[in-house]
């Protein structure tokens, strides 16, 4: 393992130090606590918005707290849950009395921890909902599953209900605008290449030199099936047609894409993707309203990117379209 | 078989340095179904424990336990974390207030725990996780104990039938956590939670048989 940290135990405090160190205007650290929260927070009447997860996502979720976006992120370790009393300190952090939606993705980990905060909370006499994020169609969706995962729609829902509780929506909006957009959303993602978790040194799947993942979850979870390499254009291809058939998306919709990088993919290489997803869009007579290519939610040092689409709405382009000033996502 | 506080102290520092000896072997079983990281947080979790213990001298059972499970919460992060914080938490408000156990309040105790797993992780046997080994380790226990069993026997047909339900576990597809996301591919591999508790029973008994 090559790696630029000091130790292992230490990296995720470490990383929230110096990213609090560069953004004092959006952000302060909670010490002890691993939780990030917008400067200005709590806003009296408006509702907070918490997300979190495991670290090695970023700009994921630290990133995104600040104007129009999260009003606070709970670190966990690396690809690993923050706990109850992490989160509870972070909805009590962002409570303005009008208050707190936690948005989840959908781990097993990341649901339990969330739900018992959300207990503790309650019983502190503050108001929290809660939303699932499921977007990965990589995953079969089932009864007798996990089900889907979350991975970079994640940031879509970030963007559209953080926007709708600056707008001053109550809590019973942001929510309902939460879960439009994730009705709305989808994703899939391949990999080049692993990464490593640092506590674990090592890699934990190996590819051969030739062989790419499609499907791969934003820990290295598995996707559906091992394949040769082959071009950008017949990979992206896959991709884009399993997320356009899952919704599915048809002719005259409007959408807004995202080329996610999981981390070391050239952004070179996401324009190369984002190329291609234009051009079967504008195929199949669907209007690209937005599209953000970059990193968003990364995957340690993995090589690879995931294709996401959101079907938009009026309400859910407006929003969209509205202002956010965080480290990770600006808009103007 | 009459446990007193700071024996179950004790026992529950067993756990822990079994737990830190298997972070390796834990961890590997969990990169082949899930995400790398059982061993390497339970270790850490147990590690907390073990630090916070002998802050708790003078205190009772239930505390003990409660406190474990309240350490494991904030400290394991992950599915685990809420899983076995949540089954301490749920034996300690069992057994309350007492000075000492007899052999009945490792069967309520190990009973509240299985409920809190299953209900916080809303998970059936067959699912391929935890449950796999703590339902039929808590029904042998009960087995054994009706049948006027020690204390240290009953414990003993637990562990075995834990090992049997880790066993189990690698001819089911995972249906709970990370895992899950494999289907097919999850089967031929024994659950990291399910070993991590078998451990864990297997050490209290070792702990148990040692004393008696």
């Amino acid at each position: 393992m090559k790696k630029l940290i000091n130790l292992p135990e230490q990296v995720v405090e470490d990383m929230l130090e110096g990213m609090v160190a560069a953004y004092p205007e959006y952000i302060r650290l909670v010490p002890e606590l691993n939780i990030v929260v917008r400067k200005d927070a709590p806003m009296k009447g408006q509702v907070g918005l918490v997300s979190g997860g495991g670290s090695g996502h970023e700009p994921t979720h630290g990133g995104f707290v600040g104007k129009g976006m999260l009003t606070a992120a709970c670190a966990g370790d690396v690809f690993t849950s923050p706990t109850p009393d992490q989160i509870l300190a972070a909805i009590k952090e962002v409570d303005g009395g009008a208050g707190v939606l936690l948005v989840v993705k959908n781990y097993t980990g990341d649901i339990m921890n969330f739900e018992m905060a959300a207990e503790l909370a309650e019983a502190e006499g503050i108001e929290t909902a809660s939303v699932v994020v499921n977007d990965d169609v990589a995953v079969e969706d089932s009864l007798y599953t996990q089900g889907r995962r979350g991975i970079a729609g994640t940031v879509f829902v970030h963007k559209i209900a953080g926007a709708k509780a600056q707008a001053g929506g109550t809590l019973d909006e942001v929510k309902e605008v939460a879960e439009k957009v994730i009705a709305n959303v989808r994703s899939m993602g391949m990999a080049l290449t692993p990464c490593i978790v640092p506590a674990a040194g090592k890699p934990t799947f190996t590819l051969a030199e030739d062989e790419i993942e499609i499907g791969m979850g934003i820990h290295g979870e598995p996707g559906t099936h091992r394949e040769k390499i082959r071009t950008a254009d017949e990979i992206t291809e896959h991709l884009t047609k399993k997320v356009l058939e899952d919704l599915p998306f048809a002719e005259g919709d409007e959408v807004a894409v995202m080329i996610n990088g999981l981390g070391a993919t050239p952004l070179m290489e996401l324009f190369v993707i984002n190329k291609k997803v234009a051009k079967m869009l504008g195929e199949r007579k669907i209007s690209v309203v937005r599209t953000y290519v970059g990193e968003y939610m990364t995957s340690l040092e993995m090589a690879g990117a995931s294709v996401t689409l959101l079907k938009l709405d009026q309400e859910l382009k407006e929003l969209l379209a509205a202002p956010a000033d965080t480290p990770g996502f600006k808009q103007f | 078989m009459g446990l007193t506080v700071s024996e179950l102290t004790d026992m529950i520092q067993a756990v822990g340095k079994v737990i830190e000896d298997n972070k390796a072997f834990l961890t590997e079983l969990d990169s082949a179904i899930g995400d790398a990281d059982h061993g390497i947080n339970m270790a850490k979790g147990f590690h907390a424990v073990k630090e916070k213990l002998p802050t708790l001298a003078d205190a009772d059972a239930g505390t003990v336990l409660k406190t474990v499970g309240m350490t494991l919460v904030s400290t394991v992060g992950g599915a685990s974390g809420p899983l076995y914080g949540t089954a301490f938490l749920r034996a300690g408000m069992k057994i309350g207030n007492k000075e000492e156990l007899l052999a009945v309040d490792l069967d309520l105790g190990l009973v509240a725990a299985l409920e809190g797993i299953k209900q916080r992780g809303r998970a059936e046997p067959g699912d391929k996780t935890i449950v796999d080994a703590l339902q039929p380790a808590v029904m042998a226990l009960k087995e054994s104990l009706n049948a006027g069993k020690t204390a240290t026997e009953a414990l003993g047909a637990a562990v075995t039938a834990a090992e049997d339900g880790v066993e189990y576990t690698k001819g089911i597809i995972a249906r709970k956590g990370r895992a899950s996301y494999l289907g097919e591919r999850s089967l031929g591999h024994q659950d990291p939670g399910a070993t991590s508790t078998y451990l864990m029973l297997r050490t209290m008994q070792e702990f148990l048989a040692r004393r008696t």
